[in-house]
């Protein structure tokens, strides 16, 4: 399918029909069809294979119902929401209904094709994901606050540990790809929509379904893998392990669709004069994200199929004693796992080196230097994956090749050093809240890449790898990293988005909060992991119970932090909006330059790019675009903006309003 | 908002090189200051890690394999330490010098540094560049010279010690606990660990079900623990003590808990005790299977070749379709 087939061809002439409002879909009936999708898929799993045991006999609960109830049930969900109008109408040969969007909040409960509501569904959805498994965390560090007494049995411990990385993982692969990059890459390209929007919306309701589906484990007992789902445990598990294998397959998949939708979209729909070296660092990143995303989840989806196969049409592939191997899974879920740990950083540089110059006054230093990078993160990352499995026997003779594809690739990792110290040399320097997140990230994730070189080192590796060091150096480059820059974004573009301010006093105080507790938190578990305190465990060495209880007491004090930020966000957007500048930042980003809030249309007319965003200090320079509605005057903004051209609207054919 | 844009802030001081930089020197001083702070930071830091946290560092010197451990993250500290402190001294050094309130006019950065400076990028790269290449070259000797430096070399090692006499012990995981066979010895399995000193060890590690990995952490040594797998893995005792073994892969359930204790005696205690032992269990010794590298677990798990029948309900007990779990 092209893109232009789905541009209406006579839009006048074209009636838009509107359903009354008690017959439009929305998440309740999307979830009448995810629960009425599971009563059936379970049934049929009973009717099908009535009687069966799991192969390896631990569940005693028949995978074939749960699996099947799984995946109709996300099925019943798409359908219940309406994800599948449109393809079901062409399959059954009617012209599919032409909806006309609504201005009511109501349409953030429903199926949207606008790149912008469906931004701000995945903002909450991520939020959602961020709190439910922020509050495993803090059941986690609870356990551990004593070496010896237990708050959980061990069986509730480990599904917890498990349920809290897993969703964790699945929150930060869409973190800002999915709010933010759906938002925003329109908007800084000049387009009016991404190039395929039923399938990013598709996405979104993929990704709210794969966070039900990975809620279904800890009713059906939880899972005792850990989010690494290693095989042969992984076989003979309980009845959680498919929620946890489908749900991955479910989140996959809507990770692949996301990102393949940007990618086209970033290659395609780019305003005239959007040349590849003006394109903002933000988008840079987020095309190099969505390369990982497109190319790296197809392993996974494939792998949690085959556990899925193995649990429940007994096929051998990571079972030894039937010719599969357990190696296997290792190798497949790596070759995933090492890049989705770039897919949760590289977003996270392209944050900073957008906010940089706006709070330095300067351009970005070694702008083609940091694209460059984030395309040689992207590369490398499909090298590095045996550097998990250093110590497992598969293959050592590769682990000297494995420890330098891993100690280059923080080579250009380490140039969003470069562009922040060339960035801030001379300078002028304004402390708001976005930057300072920006700046914790630069110190948080400085600890998160050192220690990895550490981690890279196969003698060291011996010792660190398994351990609460390898724990905390995550910790530092995805919560130290990534979730300060979400922050900072989310500081720096709410304004943009909803038009409203958040406070920036309280926004100094949970950035202070969270910076303070989140290194109080994560420091100490370095200190334990070269003690000799191995992951995952819930009994520990007395000697060790100091600094697990210093990162207990930091890990819910880090809790009550992101509190001040809902109270911040409830307050100041919701029940006391206070407006915002329309550029409080004095960016000269594009996304910046249209109306806020932004009109459904994004721009009246595509601008025309004359420049990159970045000619701060710069003063004979062209303005960014041949519009410039907010920020200073500035002396080439002179076209004014005319009249819609219906040729130019490229909106898709659910966008009948003008 | 708090500190608005003044009028110059976009128009900064007109053309490049102008009067901002014309009554200081090329970069204001800033560089020789900047390197003098950061090179007494970083040598005072790592003088005093290498002396004072050095020798403590885990996993201690109990074996070859610990030492080289500890050596190679003491040296990797006492490089890390200048690339911090570069980072964070300029970073501090910057915020505070070019915060706003300090800077009236616009930002004073000259024209050729402003959207980047090939001599500087180039050399930025260059330095990590060749700082990584030594790491890897140091990381890869370190490897190879002390025989796979205690890590699981699988089950056809190509870097073996040069060392004459190699004790092998077979390490045996299962769900949830370590048991230790000795083939020179007849082949008795046991759940303590004893090795003797100034001795190369062979670790033999394998599984009887999911994947664990047998940590011994005072000695230095890791080796997953897979199904039908032989890992091996190399180290020499040089000091008498108790050791902690772990498993350090998630394996379900209890994973927290399975752990137990080893210890390097003196050879003639370790004879005298392996001799002992040998005779102590010589009855059970015949009822295990003969000894191999590596056993088949079966579809229970744990079970499968290792459990000879006639002691073992579960032996050829499939649990396929709906059929019931008899125990004899």
């Amino acid at each position: 399918m092209t893109v232009t087939d789905t541009v209406p061809s006579g839009g006048a002439a074209q009636v838009v029909r509107r359903r009354p409002a008690w017959l439009e879909q929305n998440l309740l009936t999307a979830a009448v069809g995810a629960v009425g999708g599971y009563l059936f898929g379970h049934w049929v799993g009973n009717m099908i294979a009535g009687g069966y045991i799991n192969i390896n006999g631990a569940s005693g609960q028949n995978d074939i119902a749960v699996c099947l109830g799984l995946g109709i049930a996300v099925f019943g969900w798409l359908l219940g929401i309406g994800a599948l109008n449109y393809p079901l109408a062409k399959i059954i040969g009617l012209d599919p209904a032409q909806e006309m969007p609504r201005e009511s909040w109501t349409r953030y409960l429903k199926f949207s094709t606008d790149h912008k509501v469906v931004g701000i569904q995945y903002l909450f959805s991520v939020f959602l994901f961020l709190f439910t498994a922020g509050l495993l965390a803090m059941a986690i560090r609870s356990e551990l606050l004593s070496p010896t007494s237990h708050l959980f049995g061990p069986g509730t411990y480990i599904a917890v540990v498990g349920e809290h990385g897993t969703m964790m993982m699945m929150m930060a692969s869409s973190l800002v790809v999915g709010p933010l990059g759906n938002y925003l890459v329109p908007l800084m390209i000049g387009s009016r929509r991404t190039a395929f929007p039923r399938i990013e919306a598709t996405s979104l309701w993929l990704f709210t379904a794969g966070y039900l589906v990975i809620l279904t484990a800890l009713p059906l007992g939880g899972f005792p893998t850990g989010w690494t789902g290693y095989a042969p445990l992984q076989t003979e598990a309980g009845a959680g392990m498919d929620a946890y294998l489908a749900g991955f397959a479910v989140i996959g998949l809507g990770m692949i669709l996301a990102g393949f939708n940007l990618i086209a979209t970033i290659i395609h729909y780019r305003a005239p004069g959007m040349t590849w070296s003006r394109l903002p660092i933000f988008v840079w990143s987020i095309l190099a994200t969505s390369a990982l995303l497109t190319l790296a989840t197809p392993t996974l989806v494939a792998a949690g199929l085959f556990g899925i196969l193995d649990r429940t049409a007994q096929t051998a592939f990571y079972v030894t004693e039937r010719g599969g191997s357990s190696f296997l899974w290792q190798n497949l879920f790596w070759f995933f796992g090492h890049p989705e740990v770039y897919i949760m950083a590289l977003p996270g540089f392209g944050i900073v080196g957008e906010m940089l110059p706006v709070f330095t006054r300067r351009p970005l230093f070694g702008y083609r230097v940091a694209a460059a990078g984030m395309f040689g993160v992207a590369l490398l990352s499909f090298f590095v994956w045996q550097h998990h499995l250093f110590q497992s026997g598969i293959n050592p003779d590769m682990r000297p090749l494995f420890m330098l594809t891993t100690e280059l690739i923080s080579i250009p990792t380490g140039f969003i050093y470069l562009v922040t110290l060339g960035t801030l040399w001379k300078a002028k320097i304004r402390f708001e809240v976005p930057m300072l997140f920006a700046l914790g990230m630069l110190f948080n994730f400085l600890i998160g890449g050192v220690t990895g070189v550490f981690l890279s080192d196969v003698p060291v590796n011996v010792t660190v790898h398994g351990s609460f060091f390898v724990m905390a150096h995550f910790h530092y480059t995805i919560m130290g990293g990534l979730v300060f820059a979400f922050f900072g974004a989310i500081y720096y573009w709410t304004p943009k988005i909803t038009g409203r301010m958040l406070d920036r006093r309280l926004g100094k105080i949970h950035f202070w909060t969270m910076f303070l507790f989140f290194n109080m938190t994560f420091f100490p578990l370095f200190i334990v992991g070269i003690l000799g305190q191995p992951r995952r465990v819930f009994e520990y060495a007395p000697n060790l119970q100091v600094w697990n209880d210093v990162s207990s007491i930091g890990a819910f004090l880090l809790g009550a932090s992101f509190l001040i930020f809902v109270a911040n966000f409830v307050w100041t957007i919701i029940i006391e909006p206070r407006k915002a500048p329309d550029n409080p930042w004095d960016s000269y980003g594009l996304e910046w330059q249209t109306a806020t809030p932004v009109p459904f249309y994004n721009f009246e007319r595509i601008p025309v790019i004359l420049n990159d965003p970045y000619h701060y200090n710069e003063p004979e320079a062209q303005p960014v675009a041949d519009i410039v509605l907010t920020g200073e005057p500035r002396p080439a903004a002179a076209v004014s903006a005319g009249p819609v051209d219906p040729a130019d609207r490229g909106l898709s054919e659910g966008d009948g309003s003008e | 908002m708090a500190d608005q844009p003044t009028p110059t802030d976009a128009g900064g001081t007109g053309t490049a090189g102008g009067s901002a930089q014309s009554n200081r020197s090329r970069s204001g001083g800033h560089v020789p200051r900047l390197v003098g702070i950061w090179a007494a930071i970083s040598l005072v830091g790592d003088l005093l890690f290498w002396f004072l946290a050095g020798p403590h560092i885990p996993p201690g010197t109990m074996t070859s394999a610990a030492g080289g451990a500890q050596f190679d993250f003491n040296v990797l500290f006492i490089i890390a330490v200048p690339v911090v402190v570069a980072v964070w001294v300029y970073m501090g050094y910057a915020l505070f010098t070019w915060r706003a309130s300090r800077v009236p006019g616009g930002p004073e950065v000259r024209r050729q540094f402003q959207r980047g400076h090939t001599g500087v990028q180039a050399w930025f790269i260059g330095t990590t560049t060749v700082i990584v290449m030594g790491l890897f070259i140091f990381g890869t000797a370190e490897l190879i010279i002390p025989a796979g430096a205690g890590g699981g070399e699988g089950p056809n090692p190509i870097w073996t010690p040069t060392s004459g006499t190699v004790l092998p012990v077979q390490v045996i995981a299962q769900q949830w606990k370590f048991s230790y066979r000795y083939p020179t010895f007849g082949g008795f399995e046991t759940d303590q660990l004893y090795l003797p000193d100034n001795t190369t060890i062979a670790f033999h590690v394998t599984s009887l079900d999911v994947i664990h990995d047998f940590w011994a952490y005072q000695l230095g040594v890791k080796a997953d623990a897979n199904p039908q797998q032989d890992n091996v893995a190399y180290t020499t005792t040089s000091q008498l003590g108790s050791f902690t073994v772990r498993c350090d892969e998630l394996c379900g359930l209890w994973h927290g808990s399975m752990f137990n204790y080893g210890k390097v005696v003196s050879k003639t205690a370790f004879e005298q005790w392996a001799s002992r032992t040998e005779a102590a269990l010589a009855a059970n010794t015949k009822n295990l299977p003969a000894f191999s590298w590596t056993y088949v677990p079966d579809a229970n798990g744990a079970d499968g070749s290792y459990y000879p029948d006639n002691v073992d309900p579960y032996s050829k007990v499939e649990t396929y379709g709906a059929q019931k779990v008899t125990f004899k």
